[in-house]
Parts: structure tokens; sequence; C-alpha cells
């Protein structure tokens, strides 16, 4: 589980993970889905991953894999539901496994065909399932869900929820018996399901599941999903980051999911899929070594330690400091745990909770490249400052004059002395110059506003 | 009447193919089509067309009136 990048914040800088389009069919209907595209569950809503048979998914993880240690990971999500395509699911990992014993299998899914799946996916040892589910009352169910297609009939209304509920934490409480970690990701949508999700947290973690991923809605009318096309609003920073701290407690809770493409392809972020394309893989003739991916992972993990061990130190010093004051910051990071990315090349800002406690990291926020090869579009600074607009400061190796002067106008303030340091120490080691700064009287602490969550996917990949 | 799916607006889900109990459906082209030879609505099998109830896009397996047998006396 350490190692699992999807699972834990640090090991996300460090391994690799990659999911593989097989499987396209789905047998429910969500209001946030346009099926043209991938499935909303596990990617973002408008995206088209490259549809793959088990033969051809199988070639391109060997490939991936062999040229890419740091890949331990292989999931099958969208588009459509892995469940909904046995056949072409199990067919994928089977080869895998032959030809790639030492990768991790995952793979998600919506729930309803779970329980008749459970001891196929226990024999083909696959680590984690993620369920995506909403809600476990039938009348918000209807509202999200408009039909569901189960033992050859369409059930719609309340009758299809509640049948996708039962499948769904009957599959919970399934794998748990197996034991098979169960993960369990939510669509948060305002005026629907928010204050619902708390119920939904307390049952599915009675039920055994292990990690609890609350993610926004993101819906635009251009994604052409129900929820799209009605003006159904995502919710607002704040507002997700509130309903996570009221599950905090209850379950580990997964605060740095980007809502990555499903074929993504490398280090999660960093997208290599160009490298990969299906024509390209079929010509490849790849030779799986586990024991050098061994080696390079044993090094790996010593780098971890190392850098774990550092910690424990700075963490007294912050302890006294007494204050309560809390605030959010955003970072530009490349990965590696510092603040290593140009405030015109980060497409994502990872924002960290500062107070006496130490800085927790609380989420993503998406945000297109401001600097396109050099050419700084002015919308794209508003719509970057609006996004970091809840934080106190900006981390960034380097920043042009113009940003900076935007930013600090927009009351956010560009912190760059600290460049390619650790985000922990440098936030930390600035938290405590701010609280000076405030208790001095140089400044005065003031709250800031909301921010909001990008809805546009994040079409520069590049 | 045997039922046709309307290709520009099949997402070549493949959803329908698997469940159609005469095999009437096959992949051409990126998007599916059922042979009209094959297709009996499902009768004596169940009780709704199965491509129908799963395909996820509305109103895109229909029935086929173009065919000149469902066409009245000119
Ligand atoms: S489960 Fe996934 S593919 Fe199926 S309708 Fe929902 S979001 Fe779309
Ligand atoms: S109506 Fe039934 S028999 Fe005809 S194509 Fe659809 S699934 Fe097959
Ligand atoms: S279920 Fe509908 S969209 Fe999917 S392949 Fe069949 S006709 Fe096309």
């Amino acid at each position: 589980m350490k190692n699992h990048p999807c699972y834990s914040e640090e090991a996300h800088h460090h391994y690799a993970r990659m999911h593989v389009a097989v499987a396209p069919a789905c047998n429910i209907k969500c209001n946030y889905c346009n099926r043209k595209y991938d499935c909303a569950n596990e990617s973002r809503p408008g995206v088209v991953s490259e549809r793959l048979t088990p033969e051809q998914a199988a070639k391109k993880v060997v490939a991936v894999a062999s040229t890419i240690p740091q890949m331990t990971v292989l999931g099958i999500a969208g588009p459509g539901d892995p469940l909904a395509n046995p056949e072409r699911t199990f067919k994928t990992f089977e080869l895998v496994r032959e030809a790639a014993p030492d990768l991790k299998l995952c793979l998600s899914t919506n729930g309803l065909a779970l329980p008749d799946h459970v001891d196929t996916i226990k024999k083909f040892n696959v680590e984690h399932v993620t369920i995506t589910i909403n809600m476990i009352d039938p009348m918000i169910g209807a509202k999200i869900y408009p039909w569901i297609f189960y033992k050859h009939k369409r059930y719609t209304g309340i009758q299809a929820a509640k049948i996708l509920t039962d499948r769904q934490l009957q599959g919970v409480e399934m794998l748990d018996a197996r034991g098979v970690l169960c993960k369990v990701n939510s669509v948060m949508i305002p005026g629907i399901n928010d204050r619902h999700l708390l119920e939904v947290n307390k049952a599915v973690k009675s039920r055994g599941a292990f990690l609890h991923n609350i993610m926004p809605l993101i819906s635009s009318p251009e994604h052409g999903t129900v929820f799209g096309l009605n003006g159904q609003r995502g919710p607002t920073a704040r507002e997700l980051k509130a309903l996570q701290d009221g599950c905090e407690g209850e379950i580990r809770m997964m605060r740095h999911c980007r809502q990555c493409r499903a074929d993504a392809v490398g280090l999660l972020g960093e997208d290599r899929r160009a490298e990969f394309t299906t024509e390209k893989i079929m010509e490849m003739n790849v030779k799986y070594d586990v024991e050098s991916r061994k080696g390079y992972q044993a090094k790996l993990e010593e780098e971890r330690a190392a850098k774990t061990a550092a910690k424990p130190s700075d963490l007294t010093k912050r302890a006294n400091n007494g204050s309560h004051l809390k605030l959010l910051v955003a970072v530009a990071t490349k990965g590696a745990g510092l603040i290593n990315e140009h405030f015109g090349h980060a497409k994502e800002f990872q924002v960290y909770e500062l107070s006496s406690g130490g800085a927790k990291f609380v989420g993503h926020r998406r945000v297109d490249l401001y600097c396109q090869g050099g050419y700084a579009e002015e919308g794209r600074l508003a719509t970057i400052i609006e996004a970091v607009s809840d934080c106190h400061a900006v981390f960034i190796a380097k920043i042009g004059g113009r940003p900076s002067a935007e930013l600090i106008k927009a009351g956010v303030e560009p912190v760059d002395r600290y460049a390619h340091e650790p985000i922990d120490k440098a936030t930390i080691a600035w938290f405590e110059a701010y609280l000076d700064r405030v208790n001095s009287g140089t400044i005065q602490h003031e709250e800031r506003g909301d921010a909001a969550i990008r809805p546009r996917a994040l079409t520069s990949a590049v | 009447m045997p039922f046709k799916i309307i290709a520009s607006q099949c997402t070549g889900c493949s959803a329908c193919e698997p469940e159609c109990p005469n095999v009437a459906i096959a992949e051409k082209g990126g998007t599916f089509v059922i042979d009209p030879k094959k297709c009996t609505e499902c009768i004596g099998h169940f009780d709704e067309p199965q491509c129908v109830a799963v395909c996820p896009v509305d109103n895109t397996c229909v029935i086929d009136t173009s065919l000149a047998r469902y066409q009245g006396p000119a």
C-alpha cells in the first residue's frame, strides 16, 4: 500500500501507475457522464482514451514497465465499467500476470456487477478495488443515476438506485471478507449529495473500506452531460475542503487525487503517453526484467527513507509557536517534495494548510499552462490567480515581474526565495516569519475568500 | 420488425453486442450494426429489446421502419 502512487501522498512522487482502457461498455448511466468520453468516475469528463484489446493492453503495459521502473501499478478503469466487460478485463489481468508478475493490479467499478466478480478478483490477486459510491439513499440516487441495466432489464428512478446501492455495499463487504482492499470514490454534487456524503463515509467505513476519496463534480455545458447541460455546478474549493475535513477521522481521506486520465503513463501528472502509442508499442520488442526493476526500486526506497528521517526536528520547532492561526498556501512543484516549478510552467498547484501543527497537504488546484512557449496569455493569469485566491502565498521556483505584481495586487504573496527547497521546511519557515510579522504588528492577518475549482479539463497535455 | 442502430449516434461502446440473444450485433468501422435477418426484437428471450435497454444513448437502437415491407403501398 505505501508504494501505491494513488493512495499515498508521498509515494505519489516516487512511483507511477498506469491505466489501460480495455472496457468500453457500461451498465449504468450517471448524470455526470457523457459516454462519448471516458468514465467520468475515474477520469476527467471530456477525455477520450485509446481503446485497446487485452493483447494490445498487455503489450503496452510490459513496454511501459520496462522503460519506467517506477511503474508499479496497473489499473483498469474507464471508459466504461471494467466489470461490465469482465472477459476483457480479466483477460488483460491474466496476460499481464504472466508477462509482468511483479506489477500490482487494481480496478475501478461502479459496483453494480461487483458481487458477481469478487471471487475472480481475489483469484487474480487484485490489490485494490475502487468503487464509486455517491449515495446510500435511493431518493438521492435517483437524482444522480437515470437508469441501470441489471439482469437483462433497464431499471429507472428509485428502484434503480436501490439496486445499485445494495449491490455496491454488498460488494464492499464481500471484498473486505476476502481481504481485498477497497477504496471508495465519491463525486461531490452540491445540493444533491454534498451533506449526504458524510453518511456514505460512515456506511463504507463500517463495511471495511480503507480509503475514501471525495472528488469535486466537474461540470460544464460543453461536456454534454446531464449535469453540465442543466447547469448543475461543482463545489468550490472551500466547500470541498469542508466536506473532506468533516469526513476526516472517520476514515483515511485522500486529497491528492487529480482525477487523472485513465491512460496516463508515467509519474502522476507527468504525462508520457506520446512515447507509447499503440503503433510504437506493437513494433517494440521488450524484455521484461524483474530483477533490474527490483534493484531500481530498492534504491528508491533508500532515498525515501533518508528523506523521511530528516523530518522530526522541524516538527518540534513549530509545535511551540502557540498560535491557532491556520492558512492555506499554494506550491508549484514537479514532484520529489520540492518547490521546483516555475510559476509560468505550473499545470497545477499543491495546496497546504499551515498551522502550528505543521504543513498539511489538502489538495490540488489545476490551472492551464500560463506560459505557452513564451507567450503569456492575459486571460490565463487571471484564471490562475482565481484558482489560488484562497491562499495567502504562492511558492514557486521562479516568477516573472508581471504575474508577481498581479498576485500581490490580488493579495497573494509570491514567494520565490525557497526555490528548490523541500516544501514542508520552506512553507513552515515562511509561516513562522509570517506569524512574527503578525505578532510584531508589521502586518495584519486577514482571512482569504474562496477559490474556484477549474471546470475545464487539462488540455495542454505534453 | 428488426431494430437498427443509428450509426451517427453510436459511441461504439460495445455494450449491446454481448447482450443480443441472437448474436445479431457486430462492429463495423468503429460503430455497431444489427443484422436485420437475425434480430427478433428479443421476443421469446426477454421482456425488452436488450440493445435498447443497455444503450447509453437514447433513441439510438430503434425499429427500422425504412425496410420496404414496413412501407405502406405507394
Ligand atoms: S459508471 Fe462511468 S462510464 Fe458508466 S455511466 Fe457512470 S461515469 Fe459513465
Ligand atoms: S432487439 Fe434484441 S434481437 Fe434485436 S438486435 Fe437488439 S438485442 Fe438483438
Ligand atoms: S450500446 Fe448503443 S452506443 Fe453502445 S455500441 Fe451499442 S448502439 Fe452503439
